[in-house]
């Protein structure tokens, strides 16, 4: 039991650290380049924690807080999440819905923060980062009703507690689902064709720009809560495909890594990004297919012949 | 009607007593009228001190009959009398109008846009500085302003941009520049040393190096009254050309990195490096310094380097084409560069537009059309390239059209060369023209460069003028990016990729 739950949060921190590094290895190979070594993130990870921070004048407290309770919200919501049939650390009726607000309590903490700033490039990112944020809300808790509708629990680690019997419609809407939810990951990991995380044009980031002026040990806290929160969706739409194909932690583990891991760099090197205003566009799609997973599956639970 | 000296892009010098002296109403009058129409527009126009006068030169260039009009009047160095402002009637004018009261303190009646330019050192308004830049603003509760720069993220020249947006929307751009003024045209009278001068032009801006060179040998050719021989004017054709290419495909690479398409960013940046290393193969320097000098070349083009050159372009230009067709047929590129950052016809017609920027709104201004020299009046007839929606997709395709034709011209040049064993050399002390003008135009990547030397009664250099293309075309960006998202100014930006130290002098 208590294994179980250990091996599980383990295995969260090895995917929250492994997909950065699927990411660039992957990328600098579809480049032609021979790119930084897998673990470079980690290694500038360690620069920024011995470096000192600087803050602007204009900051309040907020502003220092603000990434200690963006890396803590990532952390707590990633500690819902199960790999497979193993479980999490934190479980509870309802923890779905707690997982999605605990996140936005981090994205609350950085758009005060960034307004605190009172700088316009933040300004601007914070205006963007709360649109997109309520954007996505929809096509995130529809999924989660989804699972919650088929499974009928609300919770993480009772929805993926065991293997679901074959049942092609089943099989149909969870494969969807983890579609749904891996394009939910490129919104919040702020990945294209959302955002290009590589780009240096401040008037042109959502994410980044609110970052702008952490340094040292905040900017690490920022970007190690990015990694969690990218590592919890990750998993999510792991679990939701091998719930229905092979429901074993060695088995979704490297799935979600290489499923986003693999998806985004593949994105990243062959596409544009989208221009700003095509983003509302993109998110609300993302609702509009939430909601179409929902009805099927609604529709295949009648058991309605169609 | 006033008086023009009328001249080609082949002539010698103007002798200055040639020049007519018109009273500034005649000049008025008739520049307002000609320039409102499109066969004409204005190289240059500057002020320069004769004796007690100050003295007004326009040079208009005619682009259906391959003329260069030169008129010239003057005015007391010290009256104080307004004179009424041509930029009000024709806006082109403005940065020649903005830049002779910056340096003369020269007032112009109604001028509409009366800012510093560049803020040299010796302009006559000391209390202008950067500090209190007179940025246009607009009151309104939902509206805020973006300040991006002077000092921007990468490692571009610094010039400061400031935006009224509305949301995400910009409803107005105002770009303040300067930044980057070092008293080039000042130095180029400091010491009548002829060398000093072909390094000074070269340094103009560096991404035009051999435009810039190509543009002081040519002025300084015809001071001299010297046609330079048939190889060396193939050699500096041939250099600017592979300028030309160079510039276009890191613009591509560019443009492809900000919308985060990685294929196209390292393909193009490869191929850019292939082109200045040809370049560098050929003269030692990536990007052509030392290559051009007035009279002669230091580095003759030898079989084995004709052959060098010839090669590496065949292979730039077949990779090349395969990352522009990979452009073109990705729909996700095509979303972010079309119907973006769009500058009408009229518009670009109305602020001057030149070179390829005017060229992909369809505004036909190419000197090597329309006022050919060099190889262009010899060899090769050029035939312009125009595009006409005026949009970052359609500057993107200017070049890469641009590229292939440039390439093209090379392969053209380079394969009728005969290497010259007794190739001439540079030569700094040949006797100038005294008390004459001449005027070196070229078009380099960005478009029209405007060098303009004048002698003194010795036959030295007293005054030079530059031109960059910049200077007309940094407006059309502001204008390009009303009413686009602000998120969309970089790549808008880089689809003219204009240059600040060119501008800045």
């Amino acid at each position: 039991m208590l294994i179980k739950t250990l091996l599980n949060t383990l295995l969260m921190a090895a995917v929250a650290i492994a997909i950065p590094g699927v990411i660039n290895r992957l990328r600098a190979r579809m480049a032609g380049r021979k790119g930084a070594p897998f673990f470079q993130h980690l290694r500038d990870a360690r620069l920024l924690a011995a470096k000192g921070s600087v803050y602007s004048d204009t900051t309040t407290l907020l502003f220092r807080v603000a990434p200690a309770v963006y890396l803590g919200a990532a952390a707590v919501a990633l500690l819902f999440i199960p790999v497979a049939d193993l479980e999490p650390l934190i479980s509870f009726e309802g923890d779905i819905i707690c997982f999605a607000y605990t996140l936005a309590l981090a994205r609350a903490a950085l758009v005060l923060a960034a307004m605190d700033t009172g700088s316009s490039f933040e300004g601007m990112g914070a205006s963007r980062e709360a649109l997109y944020g309520a954007l996505v809300e929809p096509a995130l808790m529809i999924g989660f009703a989804t699972l919650a509708m088929f499974c009928g629990y609300t919770s993480f680690a009772e929805i993926f507690a065991v293997k679901q019997s074959f049942d092609l419609h089943l099989t149909l809407v969870m494969l969807l689902a983890a579609y749904l939810f891996l394009r939910i990951t490129f919104v919040e990991a702020g990945r294209m064709p959302v955002e290009d995380p590589r780009t240096h044009l401040e008037l042109t980031m959502i994410h980044e720009v609110m970052c702008l002026d952490y340094s040292g040990i905040d900017m690490l806290m920022i970007r190690l809560g990015g990694w969690l929160k990218t590592a919890a969706f990750a998993m999510i739409a792991a679990d939701a495909a091998a719930t229905v194909t092979c429901f074993r932690w060695w088995f979704a583990t490297p799935l979600a890594i290489l499923l986003t891991g693999v998806s985004v760099a593949v994105v990243e090197s062959t596409q544009a990004r989208n221009k700003l205003s095509r983003n509302t566009t993109f998110m609300v799609t993302l609702s509009a297919l939430a909601a179409l997973i929902f009805f099927i599956g609604y529709l295949l639970q009648l058991d309605i012949n169609i | 009607m006033a008086r023009y000296i009328t001249i080609d892009n082949t002539s010698p010098a103007v002798p200055l007593a040639e020049i007519p002296d018109e009273h500034y109403g005649a000049v008025y009058d008739d520049l307002a009228d000609r320039l409102a129409q499109e066969r004409y527009h204005m190289a240059h126009y500057f002020a320069r001190e004769e004796g007690d006068r100050l003295r007004f030169y326009a040079i208009l260039l005619d682009d259906s009959s391959r003329k260069i009009m030169i008129t010239s009047f003057a005015m007391g160095y010290h009256d104080e009398g307004p004179l009424p402002s041509l930029t009000a009637l024709r806006p082109a004018m403005h940065p020649f109008e903005r830049d002779i009261t910056e340096r003369y303190g020269v007032r112009f009646d109604a001028m509409p846009w009366d800012k510093p330019l560049r803020l040299p050192f010796d302009r006559r308004d000391r209390r202008a500085s950067v500090g209190n830049y007179p940025f246009y603003t607009i009151e309104g509760d939902s509206l805020h302003e973006v300040n991006v720069g002077p000092i921007h993220a990468g490692i571009i020249e610094p010039g400061a941009f400031r935006f009224i947006c509305n949301g995400e929307t910009v409803l107005h751009l105002e770009i303040a520049l300067g930044y980057q003024h070092r008293g080039l045209e000042r130095q180029f009278t400091a010491a009548d040393n002829r060398l000093r001068q072909a390094v000074l032009a070269e340094t103009a801006a560096g991404d035009t190096a051999a435009a810039n060179a190509t543009a002081f040998a040519e002025a300084v050719e015809k001071l001299a009254g010297h046609t330079p021989p048939e190889g060396l004017v193939r050699e500096r054709a041939a250099a600017l050309e592979l300028e030309r290419m160079a510039m276009h495909i890191a613009d591509t690479g560019a443009l492809s990195m900000d919308v985060g398409y990685q294929l196209g960013q390292v393909a193009c940046e490869a191929l850019r490096t292939m082109t200045i290393n040809t370049t560098q193969a050929w003269c030692g320097n990536r990007f052509a310094k030392g290559l051009i000098r007035p009279f002669g070349t230091n580095k003759p083009l030898t079989a084995e380097k004709t052959d060098m050159i010839r090669r590496n372009v065949a292979e730039i230009v077949r990779r090349y084409d395969e990352v522009r067709h990979d452009i073109k047929s990705s729909p996700t590129l095509l979303a972010r560069y079309e119907q973006c950052g769009v500058v009408p016809r009229s518009e670009m017609l109305r602020i001057g537009g030149v070179g390829m920027a005017a060229r992909a709104s369809g505004v036909e201004r190419d000197i090597r059309t329309s006022h050919p020299s060099g190889i262009f009046s010899r060899q090769i007839a050029h035939e312009s390239i125009v595009k006409r929606h005026g949009d970052v997709m359609a500057r993107l395709m200017m070049r890469c059209r641009e590229v292939l034709q440039s390439a093209g011209y090379i392969d053209r040049i380079l394969a009728s060369h005969r290497p010259d064993t007794s190739a001439p050399r540079p030569d700094y002390v040949r006797p100038l023209a005294p008390d004459a003008l001449a005027v070196g135009l070229v078009e380099a990547w960005r478009g029209e460069l405007c060098h303009v030397a004048v002698t003194n009664a010795a036959g030295r250099i007293a005054d030079y003028r530059i031109k960059d293309p910049s200077i007309h075309n940094w407006l059309a960006l502001a204008l390009a990016v009303r009413g686009e998202g602000i998120s969309d100014f970089p790549i808008c930006n880089k689809s003219f990729n204009l240059s600040y130290c060119g501008h800045d002098l």
